[in-house]
Formats: C-alpha cells, structure tokens, sequence
C-alpha cells in the first residue's frame, strides 16, 4: 500500500514554474474570498452557517490541478466555497449565492454549505455528512455506463467516515469496479471532537484496505506533494477504471463554524499548524527557486482584494432577493399541480 | 427562582437526572467534552464524569442502536441527535427497532431511550438544519413525541420523558432556545404529557406547540386588539395527544385555527383537524383553519415567507371568526 509519494519522484518532477503560480494565485484568492466571507458575517451580510477553507487550500487546488475542473464530477460536504471556486463556478456566483441572492449559483435557495453548478459539474456541497459517499458513487456508475473517460471525485472531512455511507459505499464502488476518487481531507477534527476521541483508526487510508481499494496518505499543506499524489490517484482511477482513496492530513485555522470559539484545541496546536500554511509554503518555495518576488506576491494580494471588494462584494450586495413569490418553485416539475401548503383558506 | 432560558432549562433537568439516577447516561455529538454545539450539554462531563456524560463518532444510527442496547439491558440513556434534520441515518433504528421493542417482544423489553433534538427553522440554518421532522415519528406506534415550548416546559418535560418506560423524541425548539426566558424551579419537577391552555379565550381556539406558540400569543394580542378574545392551546405532548383539553376548547369556541412550522400535507395539524372533526363537529362554526410550513424543502433565503408569523395567524383567526 502506497504511503507518502516518494520525494525522488517530486524533485525529479517538479511543476513548471507557471503551474506553480497558478496554484498559488488561486489559493491566495481562496483565501482571501473565505476571509471576506467572515467579514462579512460578522456584519449579517451572510447568515445561518458558515464553514471556512482557510489552511486546507492545498487540499482542494492540488487535487483539482491534476484532474479536469469542470469536466470530472465533484462531490463535497459543507465546507464547499472553495471547491466550487476550484470547479470554476465563478466567484460573484458563489457570494451572491452566500449573500442568498437570486444570482447566486443556486438562485439563492442553497446558501453556503449547498453550492451547486451542474455547467461546471459541481455537483453539489452537502450539508449533511456522508451523504455526498453513495452519490459519487452513483456519478461514477453513470460515467462508466456511459463510457465516458471523466471521472467522479467526492472531498470530505475524516469525521464523515464514521457514517454508515462511508462502508456501504465504498464496498461498492470496489465490487462495480466505479471511477471514483475519494479524498479525505483529514483536519482531525469533527467539529469540536478530536479524531483520537471518535475514532478508532487515525490513519484514514488504512480503513480503505478491507475493501481492496488502493489507498495513500499525503502531507495535504504543501500542494506539490498534494499535486503529485493526486495525480497517481486520478490517473490510476482514469486509466483503470477504478476507485482510489487519497486521505490528506490538514488542518483548519479557524473554527469548524463561525459560532466556533474553538476552546477543544490549544494554542500551540493551532500555532504549530499556523506555521505549515500551504500558501507559506509555496511561497517560500518558489521565491527561493527564483520564480516570484514577494513584491510581486504582494501586487497580487492587491490584484485579489480589489477584485473581490470592487467586483465580488458590490455584485452580490447589489443583486436582487430571491421573489417571494417563487417560495413553492422548483419542489417538483415546474408546471406540476401538487398543492403547496401554507395557510388554509378555509371551505366556502 | 432562577431565570432560565431553554438550553440552561435542558442542562437542568440533565443535571438533575443525571444526578438523581445513575442509570441515567448522556451522549451524542460534541455532548461531552465540547458541550454540544448549542452548550446544553455544557459542564455536564466535568460533573458527572466521561462514563456517564460522553462523545460519540459522527454516527447517527449507531448513536441511536446502542441507546436501545443500553435501553433493553435496563439504562435510561439520553442520547442528543445534534439537529434533528440529522436523524434520519438513524430512522431505521428509531422506526424499526426503537419504536417496536416493547410490542414483538410480547412486552419483554421496554425501551426507555429519550432522544433529545433541536428542530425547527427561523436561524437561516437552510435546508439541512431548520427541519421539522414530528409526524414522522408521531406517525409510528410505539413512540413518543413530545415538544416543549419554554425553559419551564422544556425542563419538567424532559425529567418526565427520562422517566417514561417508553421511547420518547423530545424536539426542542431551537429558534427560541435562548430567547424565551422563565423563572424555573433548580430543583427536579415533572410536567405530565398533556396540553395546556396557554391563555383563555372565547372566540377562537389556536392549538399549535413549540416555538410557533409565541408567534400565536403575538397573535392573540393583535387578535384583542379587534376585539376578538383568541384561547391559545399549547398541545405540548403529539403522542399521547391530550384529547380533552383541545376538544373542550373546540366545544367553547367553535373556531379553530391549528399553527405548526412543519409543512401542511400530512403534517400533525392534518390529525388535531380529524379529531376535531370526528369529536367535535356539532360544535364548529366554521372551518378548521391551518397555518403551517408549504409543502416545500425548508427554505434558505425565503424562511420568513415559509414559516408561521403573528400576521398569518391573525388573519387566519379573523377568517374563521368572519365565516
């Protein structure tokens, strides 16, 4: 069973010098729409729920640079902003979305933990844990009954393992043989339960073995060895034709939530993890190989922060509320004649 | 007597129990060490220890199974699902093992689990986290639901459910979790599982539960405004349902008006409005009224336009009134 990717096969293979600024331009993106997400929050331009990306960038970007965005089918839990960015939906979509209006990606009827955009199959953030396990499985059956070469890849957290979802599916996505790639992005911790408290296996990928999938686990901060691993696994689940785990240690910076004070983890936990920032890393990397100058990074993070305040923010701030009046749309076939509740009128 | 506000009524009446017996166990998602993600589980390890007050895997249906396990062995186990929008992995276990235990072992074995759930919307928690999910289960024999409406309620009806042989679903009303307050008993009490009047009219009769009962007394004080005198029912307990108190309140009004956030089709005020018309139909004026949830997903942006408000509820009242 395939552990870390050997370190030979990074240096010798090592990412062209313009993929390496893509990825980081789009994680510094990432990172800086989830922080004006929590801004606004704090001002109730958002409300309900929010769960933030920051410090698993590498998880999503790393992934999704060596599959197709936009063409393979991506699954994910609640935690789902940046892997729509990822997708390609396009960013105004997804905070207008945030904001609940009706440009948003879903019309407004999703809101933050239920991004979708069937163009850029994306298909789909999903509240509730575990449940995106069976419907990745159930893409990647339609996939291979189609004969197609995409493929279904399904992102969630270490804690959705202890779902039922988890063994069912996974037992079935080996015995059909499905093109499917599980990512576990393991941040150790299922809202303020530790995995040493939940969890009886702390390495993800070993739990994968009884079901005769082949199974990896990265180091999920820096994304060139997120980026080399993710590609074994989705060339192994493109070429054969089936399933492959990938479990990526990370962590969160913030909260599980916004209501998250954050109390169940101690400050030398969260500094010691503070100091593995995926974007830190690459950084550091590629000024030290030559390839950007911190001035130039710094241009960028102003080339990030006025898109998102003189383009996101006013388009999501300045679009309209969903009509009241479609509260009864889309529950089944538009036309259909199904009776939609509410107050009774009363007999004549 | 101390003011409380619903989740410190709930960590009462845990404390309490926990206290009280020792065969009493709490547990569930992030209940023990964290608190619960809405803190009514908050210091309850610290004082009753890891055995008795302990964290769960991310695992509904095995929270669920091994409460019953524990339940027929002879434990009154209190599991918390952590929002009840997340029961349903669990439903096998509720509806085809929970809820039959006592019934296909010849009444060998009751199964005395109380399982403790937030629900309702109004918090722009969306589709996944604002469901209300009580005629599912008052639906299915064997059961109890139970729905308190206020920190006083919450806390005399989960000692009695704790108590109770059988299993009960205790839905707490989580918009109203900390802004209802009342002055609560610190000592344990028990609220029988029956209906109340919440507040005496003549007029019409509002039966509703939970955290719509104070859209309804909002209601009834725009209602007297009108001069139209609105008795509130707070029904309190879905199974057992109180029977009596809702019938005489039909037979002194003869209006009805029922309020529930869940959606209308099926929903419990389909059964208040059967049992009204079967036991009372010589004494209606006009017809059974309903406002309720749509018959939709529970909506995101538009919650406010889904749920039951004061105004729907009066103008809901002065139609049958007017009839």
């Amino acid at each position: 069973m395939p552990g870390y990717p050997p370190a030979a096969l990074l240096l010798e293979d090592s990412m062209k010098t313009a993929l390496r600024k893509k990825l980081l331009r789009d994680m510094l993106f990432a990172r800086r729409f989830e922080e004006q997400c929590y801004q606004d929050y704090q001002v109730r331009k958002i409300g309900g729920f929010l769960h933030l990306y920051p410090g698993q960038e590498a998880c999503a970007h790393g992934v999704m640079a060596a599959a197709r965005p936009g063409e393979d089918y991506v699954i994910t839990g609640y935690r789902d902003h940046v892997h729509a960015l990822v997708c390609g939906v396009p960013a105004k979509e997804v905070m207008a979305e945030l904001y609940g209006k009706a440009t948003g990606s879903s019309g407004g009827f999703g809101g933050s933990m239920h991004i979708f955009d069937a163009s850029k199959h994306f298909m789909g953030g999903y509240a509730l844990v575990g449940g995106p396990f069976p419907l990745a499985a159930g893409l990647a059956k339609a996939l291979k009954m189609q004969g197609r070469d995409e493929i279904a890849i399904c992102f969630l957290g270490d804690a959705a393992n202890n779902q039922g979802t988890f063994h069912e599916t996974l037992n079935m996505a080996s015995v059909w043989e499905l093109p499917v790639l599980f990512i576990c992005e393991n941040n150790l911790y299922g809202i303020g339960t530790s995995i040493e408290r939940s969890t009886a296996e702390l390495d993800q990928y070993k739990r994968v073995a009884a079901y005769r999938i082949p199974a990896a686990q990265a180091d999920g901060q820096d994304i060139e060895v997120v980026h080399e691993a993710a590609q074994i696994a989705v060339n192994h689940v493109r070429e054969k034709g089936t399933p492959y785990f990938l479990e990526l240690k990370t962590y969160r910076f913030r909260g599980h939530s916004m209501s998250d004070g954050g109390a169940y983890r101690s400050k030398e936990e969260v500094e010691e993890w503070r100091k593995k920032d995926p974007l830190e890393i690459l950084l550091a990397r590629m000024i030290e190989d030559g390839e950007i100058t911190r001035e130039e990074y710094d241009a960028w993070d102003e080339e990030i922060l006025s898109e998102i305040e003189d383009e996101i923010v006013p388009f999501a701030e300045n679009s309209p509320d969903p009509d009241p009046a479609d509260l009864t749309r889309y529950v089944l076939v538009e036309d259909d004649p199904y009776v939609h509740g509410g107050p009774s009128k009363g007999g004549a | 007597m101390p003011v409380m506000n619903i989740i410190q009524a709930v960590n009462s009446a845990l404390d309490g129990a926990l206290a009280a017996d020792e065969d009493v166990f709490v547990f569930g998602e992030d209940v023990g060490r964290f608190g619960g993600v809405f803190r009514a589980t908050d210091g309850l390890q610290a004082k009753h220890g890891e055995n008795r007050v302990f964290d769960t895997p991310l695992s509904e249906a095995g929270i669920i199974g091994t409460a019953i396990g524990m339940a027929i062995y002879g434990l009154k186990p209190v599991p918390e699902i952590q929002f009840s929008d997340f029961i349903y992995p669990a439903f096998d276990q509720i509806v085809n093992e929970m809820a039959k235990f006592r019934y296909r072992s010849g009444g060998q074995y009751p199964c005395g689990v109380t399982v403790r759930t937030p629900f309702g919307g109004g918090i722009r928690g969306g589709h996944y986290h604002s469901q209300s999910p009580e005629a599912y289960f008052a639906h299915t024999a064997g059961l109890k639901v139970v729905v308190p409406s206020d920190p006083y309620t919450a806390k005399g009806l989960l000692l009695t459910a704790i108590d109770d042989p059988d299993p009960v679903i205790f839905l707490e009303p989580k918009r109203i979790y900390r802004a209802a307050r009342a002055e609560v008993p610190e000592e344990p009490y028990r609220l029988p599982f029956a209906a109340a009047v919440d507040r005496e009219g003549e007029h019409v009769s509002i039966i509703t539960y939970g955290a719509v009962l104070h859209e309804a007394r909002e209601a009834a004080d725009l209602l007297a405004e009108n001069d139209i005198s609105a008795e509130i029912i707070d029904v309190r307990s879905l199974v057992p349902l109180d029977e009596e108190t809702i019938l005489a309140s039909v037979r002194k009004t003869g209006r009805v008006v029922i309020v529930h956030e869940a959606a209308r089709t099926c929903g419990y005020g389909a059964e208040l409005a059967a049992l009204i018309a079967e036991k009372a139909l010589m004494h209606l004026e006009a017809p059974i009224l309903r406002v309720t949830g749509y018959d939709t997903p529970f909506p995101y942006t538009l919650e406010q336009q889904y749920l039951p408000d004061a105004l729907k509820i009066f103008e809901a009242c002065e139609t049958t009134v007017d009839f």
